[in-house]
């Protein structure tokens, strides 16, 4: 018999497993949709019982940062798949997301508290408007760098995002005024924290509360995954919609060849400048759906390592041009990475024979590891684990160009 | 400009262009004009500056002095794809295909005005994104019958022969339905068949849809054939031109193309 805390989780599970089995089984749609909501529900029941909460709630937390990691990776799969900008520049959107979201949504410090922590706005938005406020300014901040920075190409165009972003980076640890740098900001609210709270939100119906009363703050997670998983699936329909387009094909063109899409009537510096700003919308959205998860972030966490390059090898090992591709390349890194913490932990007795100190370097390893990864792709896989798709336009009518 | 006799303005005028690259002149003050309704043929020995010309027509380049006109508009210094809203098109010598995408969709790319291309209306109009794709794949299945292709439609254009990808060139540019077309050296590294097939669409296109053709070729049997009149470029400027049969018994284009001393004999 599962306990009522099992069945709340149960509950929670259903929608992102659901997702999951929409995007990833085959078919058609309505028949897709009876078997991802089949799939789920014995899903959901199951996992509960199989696992262990402990090991439950860590896959839970690890699919809610990977899910986070697959936005990003649409964002750059929408300016590298789509258009082929080599953006180095992701951290740099990204962080710009996540403090817009948070000074949107925190309550400005006041008191003794303003001694410590300054920003320069809280305005208590909800955690949507800030999503949403996020997007929006890494568009703009997307849109005012495109305009010098997009006459370049290739790996001009690499190092001078790589700036930008770093240049972004030290200005959120530098100007305190800004976002309390270099110190953390803090207290970025939760969206519905209160629903695992004692006692819960009081506009719950009694019913509802009761059936998570079992569920401690700590749960959090499963919900905000549900939270990630539609903003992602929002961010997939709404992107997939305009890849497969004669928008997408447009720039396609313009990646291939971009002198005769000139020739063909494309302004491609405009086409060009769209698709930058696209991704820097998702980026910032990422963000903000970043920063509502963690609560408390600061300049360090939006490093080239971990908020350009990984997402780089996601994109790659996914596979460019392809939105599923972006999605699962970002999970399968994320567990590679995931999984070499656990990996070197175990192999430690065995590094420490070789050397004393080598042990407390597992993290170097983790990356030589990724590093690897990417060669290994590059060197058979360049085109990633799902290909690009033949046909681009799915406006097209379906009775030519089966594929 | 010649609207002052009443008669229409040429499809093409190049008026004293000059284009200099750090130094050397490739363009010296070349002032032509193209009729309505001709195969205009442009030779000149290499480097005379002609695919020069064509990059200043379309916006490729920026001339450093004078002017290009089409039925009377100035459009000097006009961005390529403004250029090709014009009713200009133009292939490049070496093919220029999108190579990750079908034949097909490189055909359906080119069509001018497409709603899809706003990726709004991807989002909220997309009956009427789905209504006029249907259009263009009929238009651009026409197209491919016309150049012999269907049977490629759905091919990556990547993947098409040397001379299939000239075919291409050609069939790109009957879907803007222009009213100049630029084509520079059609018929290099094409086999006399196809070259012959070549020469009867384009052809076609002049008589039956009133395009008219400036093209660029070395290869005099197809000039001769297809072009009148001829002009002829050398040192950047035009040097003479004429019927096919005035510019092959020219003495001064026989020395343009082999030098002095032949000339001068």
């Amino acid at each position: 018999m599962m306990q009522q805390i099992d069945l709340a989780r149960t509950a929670l599970l259903f929608l992102p497993l659901f997702l999951l089995g929409l995007l990833a089984l085959p078919g058609r749609a309505t028949r897709r949709a009876i078997l991802a909501l089949i799939a789920a529900a014995v899903a959901a029941f199951a996992l509960p019982l199989i696992l262990d909460r402990g090991t439950l709630t860590y896959l839970v937390s690890f699919s809610t940062m990977a899910g986070i990691y697959a936005i990003l990776a649409l964002g750059l799969n929408s300016q590298w798949g789509l258009a082929g900008h080599v953006n180095f520049g992701v951290a740099g959107f990204f962080s710009v997301g996540a403090f817009t979201s948070a000074l949107f949504t925190t309550t400005m410090p006041e008191g003794a508290l303003a001694a410590y922590s300054q920003q320069a706005f809280g305005l208590q938005w909800p955690f949507l408007a800030g999503v949403v406020m996020a997007g929006i300014l890494a568009a703009i901040v997307g849109f005012l760098i495109s305009i010098p920075v997009l006459r370049l190409r290739t790996d001009f165009l690499a190092i001078a995002t790589l700036g930008i972003a770093e240049v972004i980076r030290f200005i959120f640890q530098n100007e305190r005024w800004l976002a309390n740098g270099p110190q953390p900001m803090r207290g970025i609210p939760r969206p519905l924290d209160c629903l695992f709270k004692d006692p819960a939100c009081s506009w719950l119906p009694t019913g509802v509360a009761d059936f998570l009363a079992p569920l401690s703050p700590r749960d959090y997670v499963f919900f905000y995954l549900i939270v990630v998983s539609l903003i992602l699936a929002l961010v997939f329909i709404a992107l997939e919609r305009i890849s497969r387009s004669p928008w997408g094909r447009m720039l396609r063109a313009i990646r291939d060849e971009e002198n005769s899409a000139a020739m063909n009537g494309k302004n491609v510096t405009r086409r060009r400048i769209e698709s930058f700003v696209v991704g820097s919308f998702i980026m910032g959205v990422a963000g903000a759906v970043y920063a509502h998860y963690v609560v408390s972030i600061d300049y360090s966490h939006f490093n080239p390592l971990f908020a350009t390059f990984i997402i780089w090898v996601m994109l790659m090992l996914g596979g460019s041009g392809n939105n599923k591709g972006a999605i699962l390349g970002a999970f399968a890194v994320w567990g590679v990475w995931s999984g070499a913490a656990f990996m070197i932990d175990s192999a430690s007795p065995a590094l420490q024979l070789i050397s004393d100190d080598l042990p407390s370097r597992g993290a170097y390893l983790r990356w030589m590891l990724v590093a690897l990864l990417l060669g290994l792709i590059v060197l058979y896989r360049p085109q990633g684990l799902i290909k690009e798709r033949k046909r681009v336009s799915d406006f097209m009518p379906d009775d030519t160009n089966k594929d | 400009m010649s609207e002052t006799n009443g008669a229409r303005p040429p499809v093409l005028e190049v008026r004293d262009l000059v284009k200099d690259f750090d130094g050397l002149r490739a363009i010296d003050g070349c002032s032509l004009s193209v009729q309505e309704g001709t195969i205009t043929g442009l030779i000149g020995p290499n480097g005379a500056g002609k695919t020069t010309l064509f990059n200043l027509i379309t916006g490729y380049f920026k001339p450093d002095s004078g002017r290009v006109f089409t039925n009377g508009e100035d459009i000097t210094s006009l961005p390529p794809h403004a250029v090709f809203h014009r009713g200009i098109c133009r292939t490049f010598q070496i093919p220029r295909e999108h190579g990750t995408m079908t034949v097909l969709e490189n055909l359906m790319l080119v069509a001018p005005n497409q709603k899809g291309e706003h990726f709004w209306n991807c989002w909220l109009r997309p009956n009427a994104v789905r209504a006029q794709e249907r259009e263009i794949r009929d238009q651009a299945m026409e197209v491919l019958e016309f150049v012999n292709l269907t049977h490629l439609a759905t091919e990556y254009a990547g993947r098409l022969s040397g001379g299939q990808k000239k075919l291409l060139e050609l069939a790109r540019t009957m879907m803007a339905r222009p009213r100049l077309v630029l084509l520079d050296e059609p018929a290099a590294g094409v086999n006399k068949t196809l070259m012959n097939k070549l020469a009867e669409n384009i052809e076609f296109l002049r008589r039956e849809r009133g395009v008219t053709f400036l093209l660029i070729e070395h290869d005099m049997e197809l000039v001769m054939e297809l072009c009148d009149p001829v002009i002829v470029m050398s040192e950047g400027r035009r040097l003479m031109e004429g019927r096919p049969e005035e510019v092959r018994n020219d003495p001064t284009v026989l020395e343009a193309y082999l030098g002095g001393q032949y000339g001068a004999a």
